[in-house]
């Protein structure tokens, strides 16, 4: 088959075509997105309000999943887990009359140690599960989900004693289907310091460019081979001064986006735990994960603690999952107890496969990317439903299609690679 | 053997059960530093049993550890797992790659033993979170490549290289081990090119000239006389001596390898020479992954059973399953002088060829189905037998399943409950009755049998070969057997063929002699 393909595709050099094969499935929703901009008619400002606001909520959540994937897990659909941890923390949080910065930093703390025991019991059970790790940790999420609502729905009032009109039924059993952070936790990160879009945009700029030179100076003895290396730092200071000169630019000509306000201490914390990810590649335990990932037999032979170097990795994402959570509740400033951690995972993952990812690999950058293609399809897709078909619940269906769309075909994807190595071998 | 040399390694009166079958019978193992000792043996001897003991690896603990002791620079010591192996400076080369393609060289290289060191993160989160030392790890291992004059790049990524550079690797990782006292190299040329294995040698004599013990294990003679000192030659779990190379000669080891293990009860063998050809192949090769055939020529006459024998993974399990049509095959064969067509297993069934393959429980049975529908379903889904029509329709003849069958586990004397038990729960000789009944009720001419004693206990076996020779005496079909075991083979069959890199070496008498056999499965037999 190969000959023939070959003789199709003469026309792009081999660099190429092996790019768009490799990202097709981000460049197809790169291509969509910008359509149903078009479409939708949306301002970009009120866009870009929008996905700023996104990206603060849910990125902390897709970059959980990097770990396990790292360790060989898979994608952890048991994130929902995590995210039951964190809402957790914010009940008890809020039932104690706690808000603001404080607050957050009170339900970090409290949410550790129940997604801590979480992360620790799904990943015993994944080393029960080997090789089927995925559905167990999606099936775990429902069966989670059944405690959680006997906890929540019966067990408080009768067994755990919570006295809060606020928060309980009027019954005095079980909470309440809506909890409103509004006096309390909401924007307890995001308020913290809000500075305008284009002076973010210069910070991040200035940024991104010493970091290019810095990285390029110092770090020379990396395996990067030296074009590589040059080329990347190119990269890197080409986009932090076109993004210094758009901020100085749009600033100066107090445009409409000299008016967005970006939460600078969520987007800090994001940054921070990109670059904890990537330094933790490059420890120890990390190594040992990622040789775990690649083959566990081998991890073993090389007398690597092959089961405790997968719960530690399980432990990790559950415990990060938590503090997404908890960042995404801030921003919503209300939450339904019994439905917000559902979709949790699926929209995680789903993030995670738009931005080029697989079961097998998935790095900061394509959370990152993928987590803005899917925000974007979400802002998108009831508009240009709208204008399409005159109809935004259209714009709806599609955009449940492709989240559960894109996590199916990727998984057949991947399965269907490995049958051909498992051939070629 | 100078006493005042003292040993690094020794092994005592080394034994090992499983399942109260006693695989090692008491293997003594003296190592010197910086000699270079051969164990030779033919598959299932215990060479491997014998050195998952030295590692402590999980499957000899999980059956009940073993027996004997085992001495490291005089001090007793009792190795648990891998790991404290490892710390007593015990490396293995393994046969098969324990190497990670997605990796680099150097990663591959310190894998596991990756240096590290101290940020501010570790000091609060402890030294698991120490940064990888990049440098000093690409510079270990540049210095390990460098020692065993390979000029590869530390940094390129171990997929896509030629598996002698694999080997290689492999080799530095343990030579990157500081503390190295004993290496073992596990059949270490098995994949390796004539050239490859050449340097491959020269590596060997190199560390040894450093001072490290070295455990060659391999099954060519003419290597293990190249480069060993002193050889130890095991048979069947025991041992059968341990000589210097400069007192011993290739045939002797070859026959003490074989040795003459087979009944004397001496079977009458038909002389069949004169009838017409059943299988006639030529310039046949098949490209199955690990036991691949080159050119092949063998006759195989009406009649006669023609055995097939030679070590794991030389290509003799390719031939039936290349004529088969199971892996993909090309070249020459006639069937009763008529043209097989090749790669086609439906139509070398119909033919009248079957087929008794070497994975039993994977490829011969449905493990789940009862007995009689395992005994049928060949001939049902091939020839169309035991089916009942009713216009497009067809639905399975019962009655006729269960009268064949019941004649059928008669016949063969198939111990079980009834004809609707599931064969899973079957011992492993009736399975292999199961799968004899199943390829008879397609009527053949000619049977291809694989490894029909593997996993199979001792009185089952006989059992075995019995109904085979049976089947020729009784129903006239002519056999071809592939088989580890030499000594089963010289049991049964007219004639034994010996492949050795996918070649068939010569043709023997099962009463040849042990010498012979030795080399020719060698693949030394030229060279004598």
């Amino acid at each position: 088959m190969s000959e023939s393909v070959k003789s199709k595709n003469r026309g792009l050099s081999l660099g190429t075509r092996k790019f768009l094969t490799n990202n097709v499935v981000t460049i197809l929703f790169v291509l969509v997105g910008l359509g149903g901009l078009k479409v939708s008619g949306l301002s970009i400002p009120f866009f870009l309000d929008d996905i700023i606001n996104r990206v603060a909520r849910n990125g902390f959540m897709v970059l959980a999943l990097i770990i396990p994937v790292l360790a060989g897990l898979g994608l952890n659909f048991a994130v929902v887990l995590g995210a039951m941890a964190g809402q957790t923390a914010i009940i008890m949080a809020t039932h104690w009359g706690f808000g603001g910065i404080g607050g957050i930093l009170l339900c970090v703390v409290l949410s550790f140690p129940f997604a801590y025991v979480m992360g620790l019991l799904t990943g015993k059970l994944l080393n029960k599960t080997r090789g089927k790790e995925m559905i167990t940790t999606l099936i775990l999420g429902f069966f989670a989900n059944g405690i959680y609502q006997l906890v929540y729905l019966i067990l408080i009032g009768t067994i755990i004693p919570m006295n809060n009109e606020v928060l309980v039924l009027s019954s005095g059993v079980g909470l309440r289907t809506t909890i409103d952070l509004t006096d309390g936790l909401k924007f307890g990160l995001d308020n913290v310091v809000k500075i305008p879009l284009t002076l973010f945009s210069v910070l991040a700029g200035a940024a991104a460019a010493a970091g290019a030179v810095i990285q390029y100076l110092v770090r020379r003895r990396r395996p990067l081979g030296g074009k590589a290396r040059l080329n990347w730092m190119v990269a890197g200071l080409v986009f932090g001064i076109a993004s210094m000169v758009w901020g100085v630019y749009q600033m100066l000509n107090q445009s409409m986006f000299s008016f967005l306000r970006v939460p600078a201490v969520t987007f800090a914390v994001i940054v921070l735990l990109c670059w904890f990810i990537h330094y933790f590649t490059k420890t120890k335990l990390g190594q040992d994960m990622r040789t775990v990932g690649q083959d566990s037999h081998v991890a073993d032979v090389a007398g690597i603690a092959t089961d405790k170097i997968r719960v530690t990795a399980m432990i990790m994402s559950t415990v990060l999952a938590a503090w997404g959570q908890i960042i995404f509740l801030q921003n919503m400033g209300t939450f339904s107890t019994y439905g917000s951690h559902e979709n949790v995972g699926m929209f995680a993952i789903a993030s995670l496969l738009i931005g080029g990812a697989s079961v097998a690999k998935a790095t900061i950058s394509q959370a990152l990317i993928g987590t803005v293609l899917f925000h974007t399809m979400f802002i998108v897709s009831p508009l240009a439903g709208r204008v399409l078909f005159g109809d935004a619940q259209l714009g709806e269906f599609f955009r449940s299609f492709v989240a559960y769309g894109i996590i199916g075909l990727s998984l057949a994807l991947h399965s269907w690679k490995k049958r051909m190595q498992g051939k070629l071998k | 053997m100078a006493k005042g040399e003292s040993c690094i390694l020794k092994m005592q009166g080394i034994t090992k059960d499983y399942f109260g079958t006693r695989v090692l019978k008491g293997i003594d193992l003296e190592l010197k530093p910086g000699e270079i000792h051969g164990i030779v043996g033919e598959n299932g001897a215990g060479k491997s049993t014998l050195m998952n003991i030295l590692f402590g690896m999980p499957v000899i603990h999980s059956t009940g550890g073993y027996g004997g002791a085992i001495e490291v620079k005089g001090n007793p010591v009792s190795i648990g797992s891998p790991f404290d192996a490892m710390k007593l400076g015990i490396g293995m080369v393994h046969q098969e790659f324990m190497l990670i393609p997605g990796f680099s060289i150097t990663e591959n290289i310190k894998l596991n033993r990756e240096l590290t060191k101290s940020t501010l993160f570790s000091k609060i989160f402890g030294p698991r979170l120490e940064s990888l030392d990049i440098e000093a790890m690409g510079n270990d291992a540049k210095k390990a490549l460098k020692s065993l004059d390979l000029g590869i790049d530390e940094w390129s990524k171990v997929a896509g290289l030629p598996v002698g550079h694999m080997q290689f690797i492999e080799i530095a990782r343990e030579i990157d081990k500081s503390n190295i006292k004993v290496l073992v190299f596990d059949e270490p040329t098995a994949v390796l090119a004539e050239s490859e294995a050449e340097n491959l040698l020269k590596a060997v004599r190199k560390l040894a000239g450093e001072g490290v013990a070295i455990l060659f294990i391999t099954h060519r003679l003419h290597e293990i006389m190249a480069v060993c000192d002193r050889i130890t030659v095991l048979r069947d779990g025991g041992m059968v001596t341990c000589v210097e190379r400069t007192r011993t000669s290739m045939p002797e080891l070859a026959r003490l390898m074989v040795g003459r293990q087979l009944d004397e009860a001496v079977r009458i063998h038909p002389d069949t020479s004169a009838k017409p050809l059943a299988l006639r192949i030529r310039n046949f090769s098949v490209d199955m992954p690990g036991e691949t055939a080159k050119k092949i020529d063998l006759d195989v006459h009406e009649g006669e059973i023609l055995g097939i024998g030679g070590l794991a993974g030389q290509g003799k399990i390719g031939i039936a399953n290349g004529v088969m049509g199971l892996y993909p095959a090309k070249g020459e064969v006639s069937f009763f002088g008529k043209p097989l067509p090749l790669n086609n297993p439906k139509g070398a069934i119909l033919e009248g060829l079957a087929f008794l393959s070497e994975d039993r429980r994977g490829v011969g049975l449905l493990l789940d189905m009862s007995i009689e529908m395992n005994i049928v379903s060949s001939a049902m889904v091939i020839q169309g037998k035991f089916l009942k029509k009713y216009g497009f329709f067809t639905q399975v003849d019962k009655a006729g399943v269960r009268r064949h069958a019941l004649e059928t586990i008669k016949n063969l004397d198939i111990r079980c409950k009834g004809p609707d038990q599931s064969v899973r729960r079957l011992s492993g000789g009736n399975q292999q009755k199961v799968c004899v009944a199943k390829a008879l009720a397609l009527d053949p001419k000619f049977l291809f049998v694989s490894e029909p004693t593997r996993g199979i206990d001792v009185g089952a076996k006989k059992l075995v070969l019995d109904t085979l020779v049976d089947l020729r005496d009784k129903l006239g079909l002519t056999i071809v057997m592939t088989s580890s075991e030499l000594a089963e083979l010289r049991t049964i069959c007219d004639r034994i063929a010996i492949v050795n890199d996918g070649k068939i070496v010569g043709i023997l008498a099962p009463n040849a002699d042990d010498t012979d056999f030795g080399l020719m499965m060698a693949g030394d037999y030229d060279a004598r």
